[in-house]
């Protein structure tokens, strides 16, 4: 990997190590929502509450990790012919239990979440880090790489929500931050603000980034 | 994207070719990952509908006034008989009971059709009184901020504290279908006052409430001395 | 190597000394007569919301411009075309923080993320009212009687609503034309809906002030005729055809003309000369397709007016018109189709 100078001194000096930089790869430089623009579906469909967001960057993430795992293990062992067969079967299945898992803890978010949850598993992302990482990298680092892409998958995702709950809700986490005669701004809770409000993230993210790349 | 794909040199892959191996790798697979989906499944099936369970009662509670225990009833043709968890949801009735053993009412799922798509309801209908005594929306799809009042708009849901759907002198039918006013114009007990700028949204409602009625409440009216508490709670 | 860049322009050479702004500004003349009648129905709380937005679009082109180290282009008068149709658009008592949210979003997606001026896919007023109607659904269809007592000393209450809290209405409200008709099969007399004697957004009641002003554009040839005769003429048509076969179920093609916004809509947003095609053929193909999706959105959609949505589906289609019926160059071969 090629050192980056520009940084500050605290992620520089974790970035030393090769596997600090496996993780923090997929949080900031290679976001896979704002870098790599990657899993629009649930990033545009089940944003609209921040607790939506997290709950769905975390079912991502869980299921990324536990497929990045399995895939790293078995990796001289499934054939190459079938290999993308079987990350899918591998990435279903956790999908079907992180499903199960959701419906317990509660019928509710289930609900809030609907057909999202299911959809994890034709995430691109996901199906990308097993093929691209994990199917080439011990156990250990692929684990790093689900960890840093899944935290920055829900990062992004939690950017989004908590902007559109504020607007739309008047609210983040459920917690009111107006007196009741907010006025919703109805556009943020539909997927048309899904997509303002991307567009204005990956806006910003790129001035930033053009400004560090200048300086 | 690039640099992660030559991150490390590849690897090679596990011999091609051999079509055995592939089938033995698949189906490893796939038992592993069925066993995982059945242990999933078998641990979490308890709770969920323990939860189902719960969010159906709780809506029960919220529509029928007073009830502290309910019992599920389907009509099989003839009469009603307590549920088996196999009947559609559209022949299920639950009963309500007070804690005191007498009945306070039955709540009834109805379906409309609103601005976007299907609206779910459950709506509790208390025999001794012949009128609504409750409403509430079990899934709907509509605008949030016009068509989604139907859920939270006090006007609206003052509708459903006493919407009279008394039956009639034959006793199949009702005597006044409910009907839909605009909003401000209620004049009669079975009208319900709709939401200006949701007219839509609350005709769905109306339409899923008479249609729903008409046809149950008859039957429910003429049998409701028949009905008495189950000694647990049903599912 | 050769630095300089040369300007490679295809004829005529020679143009009509007829600016930008000389047409703009015209434009906006020929907005004043239903702007002032608007003031005239509504009064003060529709003074007030024009105002609003024509300084929220100025200022926001103006501070753009500035933030991307352009010259500011507000003397062109395009800002001010903006913001005063998307005024005219917005219902009389419609609070005036949306108003200026409305402006900005308009000049700022509609046409700055674009480019700016010459650039703009859409109508910029009609994207910020698109974005309005998907915000604040409630307010944008609160409607306000018109030619209130005391309209001109009193100021509605939802009008100065705090930003970014929900306003209060006033006791009285109207319904227009359309909705009335949509959902209580109520049709207005066709006389008052062409004097404007009727409620709805502040500028599209006078449909006949309207006309005046497309007239006066015509005659001065700084608007293609061809594109409100023919939404117009598609409509009575298509309208006419329903009529004839249920005049129960379907109004009259002439309550369908003259009421809600579709005057305001084919007079002057529809003929917003960057989002409509080039050529004659085109704009009546484009001209037709407004006045098809309105007849269509109107009768069977669920939403009682649809000039805003037809306007912006044909400015989307509009490049592809323009491409399917661009004129051959002469001695050219016709292209060969793709198999």
């Amino acid at each position: 990997m090629n050192k980056h100078t520009d940084k500050p001194g605290f992620f520089a000096a974790l970035e030393d190590s090769p596997s600090a930089d496996t993780f923090l790869r997929g949080l900031w430089k290679d976001n896979p929502v704002f870098v790599q623009v990657l899993g629009m579906c649930p990033v545009l469909a089940v944003t609209n509450t921040a607790e939506n967001a997290l709950a769905m960057g975390l079912a991502t993430a869980f299921v990324l990790l536990m497929s990045n795992v399995l895939v790293s293990s078995l990796r001289h062992f499934i054939p190459k012919q079938v290999r993308i067969a079987s990350y899918i079967l591998i990435i279903a299945t956790f999908v079907t239990i992180t499903d199960y898992a959701i419906m317990a803890i509660s019928v509710e978010l289930h609900k809030s979440l609907g057909a999202f949850i299911s959809l994890i598993v034709v995430n691109c992302l996901i199906l990308s880090r097993a093929e691209a990482f994990a199917s080439k990298n011990t156990v250990g680092q692929s684990m790093l790489d689900a960890l840093g892409m899944g935290v920055g998958f829900t990062f992004a995702l939690l950017c989004l929500g908590v902007v559109r709950e504020v607007l739309g809700n008047g609210s983040v986490f459920g917690f009111g931050l107006f007196p009741d005669t907010f006025q919703e701004w109805i556009v943020m809770i539909l997927p048309a603000g899904g997509f303002f409000t991307l567009a204005i993230w990956l806006l910003l993210f790129n001035i930033l980034k053009q400004k560090r790349a200048t300086t | 994207m690039s640099d992660t794909i030559t991150i490390a040199p590849e690897k090679k892959q596990a011999d091609t070719g051999n079509s055995n191996k592939m089938l033995f790798a698949m189906v490893g697979i796939g038992l592993m990952c069925a066993l995982l989906i059945v242990l999933t499944y078998e641990g979490t099936k308890p709770i969920i509908a323990k939860n189902k369970a719960a969010a159906l009662e709780q809506a029960i509670f919220k529509v029928l006034p007073g009830t502290v225990t309910t019992a599920g009833y389907y009509w099989d043709g003839n009469a009603f008989t307590p549920l088996n968890g196999t009947e559609a949801e559209g022949q299920r009735v639950y009963a309500g009971f007070s804690e005191s053993g007498t009945l306070t009412g039955f709540a009834l799922p109805a379906v409309g059709l609103g601005y976007a798509g299907e609206v779910r309801v459950l709506y509790g209908y208390d025999p001794a009184q012949e009128a609504i005594v409750g409403f509430y929306v079990l899934e709907s799809k509509e605008t949030p901020g016009l068509g989604d009042k139907i859920e939270k708009a006090p006007a609206f849901l003052a509708n459903f504290g006493a919407l009279s759907v008394a039956v009639g002198t034959g006793g199949n039918s009702l005597k006044n279908k409910i009907a839909y006013a605009k909003s401000g114009e209620k004049q009669n007990a079975w009208e319900v006052d709709g939401i200006t700028g949701a007219t839509i949204s609350s005709k769905a409602v109306t339409e899923a409430l008479s249609t729903s009625t008409a046809e149950w409440v008859p039957k429910l009216y003429e049998a409701k001395e028949r009905f008495k508490p189950q000694t647990q709670s049903h599912e | 190597m050769f630095k300089q860049t040369l300007h490679i322009s295809t004829s005529p050479h020679l143009k009509l000394g007829v600016s930008t702004d000389d047409i703009m500004r015209n434009v906006v003349w020929a907005m004043l007569p239903a702007s002032a009648f608007a003031v005239y129905a509504f009064g003060l709380s529709v003074f007030l919301l024009l105002v609003t937005s024509v300084a929220a679009a100025i200022l926001t082109e103006h501070l753009l411009c500035r933030w991307s180290g352009k010259e500011s282009t507000v003397n062109d008068w395009s800002a001010a075309i903006t913001g005063l149709l998307l005024g005219l658009t917005l219902p009389p008592a419609f609070p005036l923080w949306m108003a200026f949210v409305g402006s900005v979003i308009a000049i700022a997606l509609g046409k700055f993320a674009f480019g700016g001026l010459g650039y703009n896919t859409f109508n910029p007023a009609l994207v910020g009212r698109a974005v309005l109607q998907a915000a604040f659904p409630a307010a944008i269809t609160t409607w306000h009687p018109a030619f209130l007592e005391g309209r001109f000393t009193d100021i509605a209450s939802s009008t100065l609503a705090l930003p970014f809290m929900e306003p209060t209405y006033d006791a009285v409200s109207g319904a227009t034309p359309l909705s009335a008709f949509k959902f209580d099969g109520v049709a207005a007399d066709s006389a008052d809906l062409a004097l404007g004697l009727v409620s709805g957004s502040a500028g599209e009641t006078c449909a006949l002030l309207i006309v005046l002003g497309g007239i006066y554009l015509i005659a001065r040839n700084m608007m293609n005729w061809r594109i409100p005769v023919s939404i117009l003429l598609t409509v009575y048509v298509l309208s006419g055809i329903m009529h004839w076969v249920d005049a129960e179920a379907y109004p009259s093609p002439v309550f369908m003309l003259f009421s809600g916004g579709l005057m305001l809509g084919a007079v002057f947003m529809a003929t917003d000369m960057v989002a409509s095609p080039l050529t004659a053929k085109g704009v009546v193909v484009y001209g037709v397709l407004i006045g098809l999706l309105v007849v269509v959105i109107r009768l069977w959609g669920g939403l009682p007016e649809g000039v805003m949505y037809a306007i912006l589906l044909a400015n989307a289609v509009s490049p592809h018109i323009d491409s399917a019926l661009q004129n051959r160059v002469y001695g050219t071969v016709k292209k060969a189709k793709a198999t």
